[in-house]
């Protein structure tokens, strides 16, 4: 019977069950509780089995105090009902229609914990032999940490919902049992509106307009629209012109060179699978060789590679990196906090990850210095061609093409780059737990956002979208409720969403993409999606750059060019021993510092950075990012919000930027007095119609709540007004190195020291 | 703080502008267009091209002058021309670097070593000792104090629409406080500087101390730096009083004068128990028994508390912004950047005394007294009582305000500005100089940050003020207390720092600010908010962006115009239309009226 609860010791981890419920849990289903809470369940929700009373800790002090209620496990999440009439929250603003500031989406479990007396103990899934533990520490990917205490319920309450929880939260599943499918069986999503939308680049159109729109002059691939060519190649794609129908499947799509982006000068970025090469066969060699000569026809004969695997961290690397630098912001309790701050640089230094983001960022800016400056054709390239392939096509786009930094413009970046050019979701997530897949598991998309994050503060006026958004978004990579992360590719989501459709007739099943904010937020909380500071460009600004930039540029540049173009042909025809080396000559990570070695100063890249800068700022045009150390920030928002000590209450960025959006709408609204103005007048003076809308939207700063900086996660009604001092203040400063005697002095000592 | 990170203040105009903030094209005569201040005057003219080693773009050709003020260079080929202007205040350190023989390219010149976080070098050319000139004169103008020199403070001319000297009456902020009342009252003991010669005139003490007593308790403590009140809560009376540390010695000596007199300053408002807060770290205050100094001891003193908030002495905050200068200056140390910041100690200094002050503030706010002292009470409690006093009090986040708190807390009550800073003082080495006055401006800097509304004023103003804090253009920051300002007439001979802000006041405001005087401000003194304030200590460096205006700013300033010209639209139609309920737009015309709003979606302004 409890064999669904878990692969046991030895057993490999073949999800074969599909039904959710173990036949107790059907039984205790039966005979609803009646002291018990429940949540409002969602569509296709079912419970799996509950504890009460259980006593969650509060998160403000982490001493014993709580809060009691009912702990549970659906389908869909763990959630905790307070006991306590929910205090009417002031600041509902922000709420998320799916889950609650109790709720922990099952796929945004991270680590548990069991706690006993005071040791914890990571629970790695299976049947606990030993005891059950007192405490459920839950850990989790969004950075909340949860714990509750089980001693209160009966003893076998206790540890049902324990082994509940750690089943459906730990064990190996099926992708079927994700609560996306039972969701979708059970609603009918709205299509969302074709009008004004995000580009998905599941059809055609998409992929010719993007074209169009940056001026690419590349070869469309409809062939393999029902996935005839490959599985693993996408459903629409782009390629050079030159490559023929013959080079489309010679080696299942690796080594293909896939358009991303064409530069306005006519140059394009390419990415491509890395195509094992061996001494012994020429024929991926010359293979090779064809596709980029076939990206060196694009523009100018000109192409420059980049093996993206070489210069940039693995995704192990990645997934390392993360879980040190994660630690940091779960914290249990305050001491643990304190204790923590005094070594928080090194530490932070030491985890790595920040130095990944700026290794990437670095990396797009060189290979948007190769499109900007040098007008050159770029093909990157990786083992998987979806992983920092996708990372580093994307950033170069967001810097070059302001497009892809308004809102709708960066969900279609995503989907073009990640959904479409498939990135692995499932396999980096690994919410199935599945043991084969540990080892694929990385948060590649995080770090994406990370790098985003990092150009939205250094540049904020040049985004569309807020950081809230962005944080969102890191976020809801974790609900399991949205077709956009929860597969491999395009072929993976078209034979699920066909296998798991309920009638053949209706076609395949329909899930929510995330971009359709609705399913999690209303339209207020949406709102805070996008950046007040973010201006359009107006027709003005429109039109003077057009006089400016000169328009033949792909003529203008020819001439200049010619003397290159021998060089480049003669290069290619050249029969080096190998591939390797060919590629090796053109790679562009000249100046890739690693990070302990004392390689020269990247002179290019900074000369490049340097003179972008010295220029005034375009938010309209090209951004790079600065990469000095200082610049290089932690994404505070995000990893600090649940965190009580370092809230700043009635402060933070949240301050200015409430002040600016309420300032906005202020603008806004007497400007559309404006129009009813003009409107009414022209109408024959039928006196002015003025419609004030009666719900007025809460003003933020205006309401009597005080914003704190973990606005809009956390609302202020938690806080005591009481400061954070920092504990453990004297080990932290240990002068020992800095001469200890210096210490010691007096300030104004009755001798001066002689004169050094 | 994300949005205002890469350069906030509009930081164009300070004094000590870098090479990067002034790019005139040289086509006039050469150094013909610098302005001079009045009284300022030409002291040598180098006609004879020296170059300036720019750690940036490297060897720079041009001509230089010196006045009785500052340095200035400008390159003769360099397009855009780069300039320095740089106050000889500035100057911490000349020397003469390489000999007539040396060889190799520009190794023969001068090395500057500045007060704000930089250093400069000029190359010569051998022949002729042409450097002699100029160092010589550089030495003696840029060390006036030690050549029987006036510091330029008292040459300058200048002239202001307001007198910067009146912003402080003691008395007039003794009132605003509400003082003189029942339980505390004003004395003039100190009128002569005979009770303390390194405190003010006018001090606040509890009532029922008599002048006699305040006599015997300044026997106790060093320096004579006796208990005074700085500040007191409206509501439940709290003060906070600051001193220097009593005579103990390693003798245990007991004061029964000093006993009472703290017990006054408990009883004043029914606290129950005093807290003194010894900021430095109990090791220094019990290896202070041993030259006569010492700490309040639990027998002496049963109805106090006694609270050690470690932080450092003036030495190891000196050899701290040491460190923190040789990892951004002239380059910011690139691949181990946070492991070297931690290194310097500097933010974690900044906790420690940020998080003194809210432990002051927060006692304060529960309605128990303070006494905060140090060793002599004028470098860590200075900073402790004025950063409380900021958190404590909205009137000294305004421009006006935190110049009264500054005058009060620091220049009346007897920092040594002219000993910490060594304002014309040859000595480099001096083992009195220390950044303690600029590491209170880094946390003001810390608050405003965390707090970006709760400030009248801008960063602009914090920068402008150590720019002065060096450039001896203004009297504000001379000489260690007040009777040596009243020996040397500063108030009637030099020009105070206060007059130039406050005739340019708007160039100092905050346009966010939104003024809640009752709120205690309580930042967050974790490293997860510290920052390094990059666009002071690495403002030199030309990759750091020095933009004239944060971008929230002035995407602010630009709806501000916007919604004015709105509402001048709207107001114009309404005169032509006859429209009576038309009449109500006029109310959001206040940046913070509670005007409803209208949701608007997809509307964007077109700028």
């Amino acid at each position: 019977m409890l064999s669904s609860l878990g692969s046991g010791g030895g057993k490999t981890a073949k999800p074969s069950f599909v039904s959710y419920v173990t036949p107790e849990e059907i039984k205790s289903e039966k005979e609803p509780y009646k002291k018990e809470n429940q949540p409002d369940l969602l569509p296709g929700e079912v419970v799996f089995c509950s504890a009460c009373p259980v006593l969650k800790y509060s998160q403000d002090d982490m001493s014993q105090r709580g809060v009691f209620g009912t702990l549970l496990c659906t389908n869909f999440r763990v959630s905790f009902v307070s006991d306590e009439v929910q205090v009417e929250e002031t600041c509902k603003l922000f709420k998320n229609k799916l889950y609650g500031e109790n709720d922990i989406p099952l796929a945004c479990v991270d680590n548990i914990y069991g706690g006993y007396e005071d040791k914890k103990k990571l629970i790695t899934g299976g049947l606990l032999k030993n005891k059950y533990p007192s405490k459920i520490i839950v850990h989790c990917k969004d950075l909340r940490v949860f714990q509750f205490s089980l001693t209160y319920s009966k003893e076998e309450d206790a540890k049902k919902i324990f082994q509940g929880i750690v089943h459906h939260c730990l064990e190996p599943k099926s992708l079927r049992c994700v609560y996306a499918f039972s969701y979708c069986e059970n609603t009918t999503s709205p299509e969302m509106q074709r009008k004004e939308r995000t580009m998905l680049f599941d059809c055609l159109e998409d992929w010719t307009q993007d074209m169009k729109r940056t001026k690419g002059n590349c070869r469309l691939v409809t062939e393999n629209s029902s996935f005839e060519l490959s599985q693993k190649l996408p459903q629409f794609f782009i390629v050079p012109l030159n490559v023929t129908d013959e080079d489309l499947v010679k080696f299942q799509g690796n080594g293909l060179p896939m358009w991303c982006w064409s530069h306005h000068s006519g140059c394009a970025l390419f990415k491509t699978a890395s195509l094992p090469l061996s001494q012994e066969d020429n024929v991926p060699q010359t293979y090779m060789e064809k596709m980029l000569t076939a990206v060196a026809h694009n523009h100018l004969y000109s192409v420059k590679t980049e093996d993206l695997s070489d210069t940039l961290p693995t995704i192990q690397d990645i997934q390392l990196s993360y879980n040190k630098f994660k630690q940091f912001f779960l914290i249990d309790n305050t001491t643990e906090f304190w204790m923590s701050d005094m070594k928080w640089f090194s530490s932070l230094e030491n985890c790595g990850w920040l130095d990944m983001i700026r290794q990437c960022l670095l990396k797009a800016v060189e290979v948007v210095e190769c499109l900007e400056k040098e007008n050159t054709n770029v093909l990157i390239m990786e083992e998987s061609g979806s992983d920092l392939c996708c990372v580093i096509s994307s950033l170069v786009q967001l810097m070059l093409d302001p497009h892809y930094r308004t809102l709708l413009g960066f969900q279609s970046l995503v989907q073009k780059e990640w959904v479409a050019g498939g990135h692995a979701f499932l396999d980096r997530s690994n919410q199935l737990h599945l043991k084969e897949k540990v080892e694929s598991q990385s948060p590649v998309f995080l770090l994406f956002l990370e790098c985003v994050w990092q150009l939205h503060q250094q540049h904020g006026p040049a985004f569309q979208f807020s950081e809230t958004y962005l944080t969102v978004l890191s976020d809801s990579v974790h609900v399991p409720v949205f077709a956009t992360f929860l597969f491999n590719n395009d072929s993976h989501r078209a034979n699920v969403l066909r296998a798991e459709s309920p009638s053949s007739q209706r076609g395949p099943l329909n899930c929510p993409s995330v971009w359709d904010w609705s399913v999690q937020f209303d339209c207020r909380a949406q709102d805070l999606f996008t950046n007040p500071l973010y201006a359009q460009k107006t027709k003005q600004d429109r039109s003077q750059r057009k006089s400016h930039r000169p328009k033949h540029q792909r003529q203008l540049s020819l001439p200049s060019s010619a003397f290159k173009t021998p060089t480049k042909k003669g290069f290619f025809k050249d029969e080096a021993d190998s591939l390797k080396k060919i590629l090796g000559v053109k790679r562009i990570s000249r100046w890739m510092l690693s990070p302990s070695s004392d390689f020269p100063p990247m002179s290019s890249i900074k000369e490049f950075y340097e003179t972008w800068q010295a220029k005034p700022l375009d938010y309209h045009g090209m951004l790079l990012p600065c990469l000095d150390g200082p610049s290089i920030r932690v994404w505070m928002q995000r990893y600090l919000r649940w965190i009580h000590d370092v809230q700043i209450l009635g402060g933070g960025p949240v301050a200015v930027l409430s002040k600016v959006s309420e300032l906005l709408a202020e603008v806004q609204e007497l400007r559309s007095e404006l129009d009813r103005h003009a409107r009414t007048v022209t109408s024959n003076h039928r006196g002015a119609i003025r419609t004030r809308a009666k719900t007025a939207p809460e003003n933020l700063a205006r309401s009597s709540v005080r914003l704190s900086s973990s606005f809009p996660f956390v609302t202020s009604r938690n806080w005591s007004f009481k400061p954070a001092i920092p504990t453990s203040m004297l080990q932290s400063l240990m002068m020992s190195e800095v001469a200890g005697d210096l210490a010691s002095r007096e300030d104004d000592g009755s001798e001066p020291e002689t004169v050094v | 703080m994300y949005f205002l990170m890469d350069g906030c203040g509009p930081l164009n105009h300070r004094v000590g502008s870098g090479p990067w903030a002034s790019r005139e094209s040289l086509k006039m005569g050469p150094l013909a267009d610098v302005t001079l201040l009045p009284g300022e005057e030409r002291v040598i003219e180098h006609d004879k091209d020296i170059i300036y080693m720019c750690p940036f773009n490297g060897a720079l050709k041009g001509k230089v002058f010196i006045t009785n003020y500052r340095l200035y260079f400008k390159s003769a080929d360099a397009d855009p021309a780069v300039t320095l202007n740089v106050p000889l205040g500035v100057i911490g350190r000349v020397e003469k670097m390489g000999g007539a023989s040396s060889r190799g390219e520009n190794s023969y010149g001068l090395d500057i070593t500045c007060k704000d976080m930089r250093n400069l070098r000029f190359a010569l050319k051998q022949e002729g000792h042409s450097r002699r000139d100029i160092f010589d004169i550089l030495f003696r103008y840029a060390f006036p104090v030690s050549h029987g020199l006036p510091v330029f403070a008292y040459l300058s001319q200048e002239k202001y629409e307001e007198n910067g000297w009146n912003v402080f009456k003691p008395m007039e902020e003794f009132r605003r406080q509400g003082l003189p009342n029942e339980k505390w009252r004003i004395t003039f003991v100190n009128e002569t500087y005979e009770l303390c010669d390194t405190y003010p005139t006018i001090l606040a003490v509890p009532f029922r101390s008599s002048d006699e007593d305040l006599r015997k308790v300044s026997a106790f403590r060093s320096r004579g730096r006796i208990p005074v009140l700085s500040w007191i809560h409206r509501e439940n009376q709290a003060v906070i009083c600051r001193c220097s540390q009593p005579l103990v010695g390693m003798s245990g000596k007991r004061n029964k004068d000093d006993e009472r007199y703290l017990d006054l300053i408990r009883e004043a408002n029914g606290t129950a128990k005093l807290t003194i807060y010894d900021a430095r770290p109990s090791v220094n205050a019990v290896a202070n028994k041993a030259t006569g100094g010492g700490y309040e001891g639990d027998d002496a003193y049963q109805n106090a508390e006694l609270v050690f908030l470690d932080i450092h002495n003036i030495h190891v905050m000196r050899e701290s912004l040491k460190k923190l200068k040789d990892i951004v200056y002239p380059n910011v140390e690139e691949s181990h950047w946070l492991s070297s910041l931690e290194s310097t100690h500097w933010l974690e200094h900044i906790k420690l005394v940020i998080s003194g002050a809210i432990q002051v503030a927060d006692k304060i706010s529960g309605g128990n007294s303070v006494v905060v002292h140090c060793s002599d009470g004028w470098d860590r409690t200075a900073q402790l009582t004025s950063l409380a006093m900021l958190m404590l009090d909205g009137h000294y986040r305004t421009l006006r305000g935190f110049q009264v708190l500054l005058e009060k807390e620091w220049i009346s009550f007897g920092h040594k500005f002219a000993s910490r800073i060594g304002h014309g003082d040859k000595n480099h080495a001096d083992q009195d100089r220390s950044p303690i006055f600029v590491q209170f401006i880094d946390c003001v800097w810390q608050m405003t940050k965390q707090f970006p509304t709760a400030f009248e004023f801008n960063e602009r103003l914090l920068v402008t003020i150590l720019d002065h804090l060096f450039s001896c253009r203004f009297g504000t920051f001379l000489y260690n207390c007040e009777s040596a300002r009243d020996t040397n007439e500063v108030r009637s001979k030099t020009v105070s720092l206060w007059s130039l802000v406050n005739s340019e006041a708007s160039s100092y405001q905050n346009p966010f600010y939104t003024p809640e005087c009752s709120r205690v401000l309580y930042p967050v003194a974790s490293m997860r908010h510290l920052e390094l304030w990059v666009t002071y200590y690495i403002r030199w460096n030309p990759r750091i962006r020095q933009q004239q205006q944060s971008p929230v700013e002035q995407r602010y300033m630009e709806l501000l115009a916007l919604r004015d010209e709105y509402l001048k639209k709207l107001e114009e139609l309404q005169l032509t239309d006859s429209s009576p309920n038309s009449s109500h737009l006029s109310n959001s015309s206040t940046p913070n009226a509670a005007s409803p709003t209208q949701h608007i979606t997809h509307l964007h302004t077109p700028f």
